[in-house]
């Protein structure tokens, strides 16, 4: 099925089955690897992405349901530039293995936009991705790094 | 072209390459001193071999050094430490060095593993040397090309300066051909002179994770690649029969079916496509009667079972009997998943009797060879490409699916990719093993009399192919289970720790820290109990019972700073509020950690973890802190939440979620100090997994009363 998106601020047109999950389209069909494979469940969030401007988990989500939508990947984040998330996330040093940090940095941008100044509970309840490495610690002053850097812009 | 100066030592130039160091430590008597020097400590690494030029460094035509790294970057930060260790004798500045992994059809092959703690601790010495060597070469070369002596020319941050000329490595590289190698052994920097190593340097890689790059075994291709779904067994035991895909071949993208002895792959132009038509397989499979079940794993567990192996025994330990100062308890952990977030992935392209393999592997050689048994490929026809690992923990030293991508592209014809599905990685990878262990001391006056350490535990080390299938014969006690399970208090003068091998119907193996977690959960769970009985503090009372020789001093002196950071003991605590305290020596490394927690809605809660480390001399005291930091984690994480059981021939859970793992609103607060002890680098990534599961038991069992035996702690409630 053809199929019509906006990826990262390009129009996009894939001609992939329409219940192929948007991650296997983004990572196989469009060769954009930045965003993860975890579970292929919609458990982990090492896939999220944003969808018309919402964190979402694109292993679970079929192409078709992206049809004439906005798409936003790890790599069209920052718009050309390190997003506030990234410079955030080089700065507090968090990665180690790396595998999940994209999952999570899209998880973030998206409650930075809807809470730009987050608590830890709103931290807490709002950031379910999971880590193996335990970048935990780093992430949770990160997420605050990345509010403060947002607010100076 | 390759040009082997005084024997082994390697020395490759060529137009666009420039100078590329390799060495095969025999060529030069100082070397061999300097080797067996090494050997006698135990250090040696040998990063050579005769026939094949393995080249370390590249200076390259910007000044820059391309260094092959032998070991593996899987998150624990080694690209960092290395490169570090390589800019301080080579002077050139980090930002001069691209670290890039090791093929096996270039660089330096690692004939051991990443793994273990020990990539920074057995690389040091060897790579300080051939960092230098490289400098002193340049630096002599430099004397016939600036007409200075060498005693006016001095190495820093990749020129070569004196008498205000200068030249770039590049540039005498360029106007070289012939090298020579040092007549004397250089002379290597003291630890106060170091301009780089024990700076807290930011990573190597970060901005290459934090854009996302596609550096993963998941996200290797070739042109024209194709998609492997492979059908692996569903429950343990489980005997393939026939195989019937006339629907699954017909599926949209479906280029083959291949069958092969071993395994079953749906090859597709996606792998979407390969993973739908393989739910239209239909394969007959013969399980097992019955089905095994998590009560025979528990059955199989136990101390008593199995065959015993005495690992450790001194002085006396009769007199363990019921009585007024003996104590025992009994303590269980469960069967354990890595876990690892990027699940096994590799790409393989065979043609003309050649294969690249492109993977995330903790074992190169192993895997490189097991291809080469498997296929008949020579291994010198083997390229293994390591990416980037999302994650080892030790999941990553056993890769046969390796195998397969090969199998698969010579079957095709075409690069072929094989990715493990999160499903298969719980059932078909392998598990850490559960325990059992039974604690019994004795008490007189104060102090422990007689201890006795009883482990039960599946296999970790026996059983891998990493190990020889005669070492169960001739060392009787898998080193992997016992590890941790030595007592580090060796002033207790009667002493006994006791292995049982219980071998399970699956496999289990290598884990974060292998018996670290189990062992230092028993044991130091354990003292704290006697140090109640003995109505001592749990410090002072460790103190008593470490020995203080050099290495008990180092335990010593962690127990001290983590009392000191923490105030345990010291300071008041907010009401509700407990500290638990708990410490072990891994691989020569001290640790010891402080857990505050309180009970909130019946459940534990971890406030924050305060960790002491002595890892010897530093490269990167923020590498030892992201190290401690994501281990205390990690336990954390596999000692409050993770629990594996077998059902009907299943490993259940598996997928993530339903294996509860830590999430972030779980992390405490982590405050990490580190000691330098010593002027030699010893091991990080693991000793943090030993003490955080008995810190927090011990925490609890302060506030509540109640103590933990069994892991995972969330199946205590307190009201």
């Amino acid at each position: 099925m053809l199929l019509k998106f906006d990826l990262n601020g390009k129009s996009q047109s894939v001609d992939v089955p329409e219940d192929m999950p948007l991650l296997w389209v983004l990572r196989d069909t469009l060769q954009q690897k930045g965003t993860k494979f975890g579970c292929g469940k919609g458990l982990c969030g090492a896939c999220t992405v944003h969808l018309d401007g919402n964190a979402i988990r694109s292993c679970s989500i079929p192409v078709s349901q992206v049809q004439n939508k906005k798409v936003v990947t790890i790599e069209g984040l920052g718009q050309g530039q390190l997003h506030a998330v990234q410079q955030a996330w080089i700065e507090e040093g968090v990665p180690q293995c790396g595998y999940c940090q994209p999952g999570f940095m899209m998880a973030t941008a998206d409650l930075l936009q809807r809470i730009p100044n987050p608590t830890d509970a709103d931290i807490d309840d709002n950031i379910t991705n999971i880590c193996r490495c335990g970048t935990y610690y780093r992430m949770r002053k990160a997420i605050h790094k990345a509010a403060q850097l947002n607010q100076k812009d | 072209m390759w040009k082997a100066t005084r024997r082994n030592f390697l020395i490759k130039t060529g137009a666009g390459l420039g100078l590329a160091l390799g060495l095969g430590w025999v060529g030069k008597k100082v070397i061999r001193g300097f080797i067996v020097e090494q050997a006698d400590k135990g250090a040696l690494v040998q990063f050579s071999t005769d026939t094949e030029p393995q080249y370390w460094f590249e200076v390259q035509k910007d000044n820059t050094i391309l260094f092959h790294s032998p070991k593996i970057e899987m998150g624990q930060g080694v690209f960092s430490a290395l490169a570090q260790i390589v800019a301080e004798e080579l002077e050139v500045s980090i930002n001069q060095i691209k670290v890039v992994h090791s093929a096996t059809s270039h660089g330096p092959i690692d004939p051991n593993t990443t793994g273990g703690s020990d990539s920074i601790s057995s690389t040091f010495s060897q790579l300080s040397m051939l960092a230098a060597l490289m400098r002193e070469m340049l630096r002599e070369r430099a004397v016939a090309l600036l007409g200075i002596p060498l005693s006016n020319l001095s190495a820093q941050n990749g020129y070569v300066i004196g008498q205000g000329k200068s030249l770039s490595y590049a540039q005498i590289v360029a106007q070289t051909s012939e090298w020579s190698l040092p007549d004397t052994e250089p002379t290597l920097k003291k630890p106060e002179k170091y301009q780089v190593i024990g700076k807290p340097l930011p990573r190597v890689d970060l901005e290459a994770k934090v854009k996302a790059e596609p550096i993963f075994g998941i996200d290797a291709t070739f042109p024209d690649m194709v998609y492997a779904a492979v059908v692996r067994s569903p429950y343990f035991g489980a005997v393939r029969g026939i195989v019937n895909a006339q629907e699954a071949s017909k599926f949209l993208g479906v280029i083959r079916v291949v069958e092969q002895p071993d395994f079953v792959a749906i090859v597709a132009k996606s792998r979407y496509e390969a993973l739908m038509a393989k739910e239209k397989l239909q394969i007959a499979w013969t399980s097992p009667t019955p089905l095994l079940q998590q009560k025979e794993v528990s059955d199989i567990v136990q101390i008593g079972k199995g065959d015993l192996t005495v690992v450790q025994e001194n002085g006396d330990v009769t007199g363990l009997e019921e009585g007024e100062d003996s104590i025992k308890i009994e303590f269980h952990t469960p069967l354990g998943a890595h876990a690892q977030m990027e699940p096994n992935g590799v790409a393989a392209y065979y043609k003309d009797g050649k294969v690249v393999v492109k993977m995330s592997t903790q074992s190169v050689k192993n895997t490189r060879n097991e291809i080469s048994e498997a296929t008949g490929i020579r291994v010198e026809d083997i390229d293994i490409q390591p990416t980037f690992m999302g994650g080892g923990f030790g999941r990553r030293l056993y890769t046969p699916h390796a195998y397969e991508a090969v199998v698969l592209s010579q079957e095709m014809g075409l690069p072929v990719h094989v990715l493990f599905e999160r499903e298969q990685e719980f059932q078909n990878g392998y598990l850490r093993p559960p325990t059992h262990h039974k604690l019994s001391a004795k008490l007189n006056n104060g102090k422990i009399e007689v201890i006795e350490h009883q482990i039960a535990s599946g296999d970790v080390a026996f059983g891998s192919s990493l190990v020889p299938s005669f070492a169960p014969t001739v060392l009787g006690a898998d080193f992997g289970a016992w590890r941790g399970g030595l007592f580090h208090y060796e002033n207790i003068q009667n002493n006994s720790v006791k292995y049982w091998r219980c071998q399970l119907p699956f496999f289990t193996s290598w884990w974060r820290g292998l018996g670290l977690m189990a062992n230092s959960f028993a044991i130091e769970s354990f003292i704290d109990e006697l140090a109640k009985k003995a109505k001592q503090d749990p410090i002072s009372f460790r103190i008593t019972h470490i020995k203080p020789d050099e290495r008990g001093q180092r335990l010593i002196g962690v127990l001290k700073e983590v009392q000191r950071i923490s105030g345990f003991g010291q300071k008041a605590l907010p009401e509700g509020h407990s500290m638990g305290v708990a410490c072990a020596t891994d691989v020569n490394t001290p640790v010891a950690q402080v857990a505050e927690v309180k009970i909130e809605n019946g459940a534990i809660k971890v406030l924050k973890v305060y960790c002491a480390i002595d890892p010897g001399l530093v490269i990167n005291p923020d590498g030892v802190k992201a190290q401690c930091e994501g281990a205390i984690s990690m336990g954390l994480s596999a000692s409050m939440f993770e629990e594996l059981t077998i059902k009907d021939g299943k490993v259940t859970p598996n997928q993530y979620l339903q294996y509860q793992m830590a999430q972030i609103r779980d992390i405490p607060d982590i405050e990490v100090s580190i000691l330098s002890s010593g002027d030699k680098p010893r091991g990080v990534g693991e000793p943090p997994m030993g003490p955080i599961a008995p810190a927090i038991a011990n925490a609890v069992a302060s506030l509540t009363g109640t103590r933990m035996t069994k892991i995972p702690f969330k199946q205590y409630q307190f009201n």
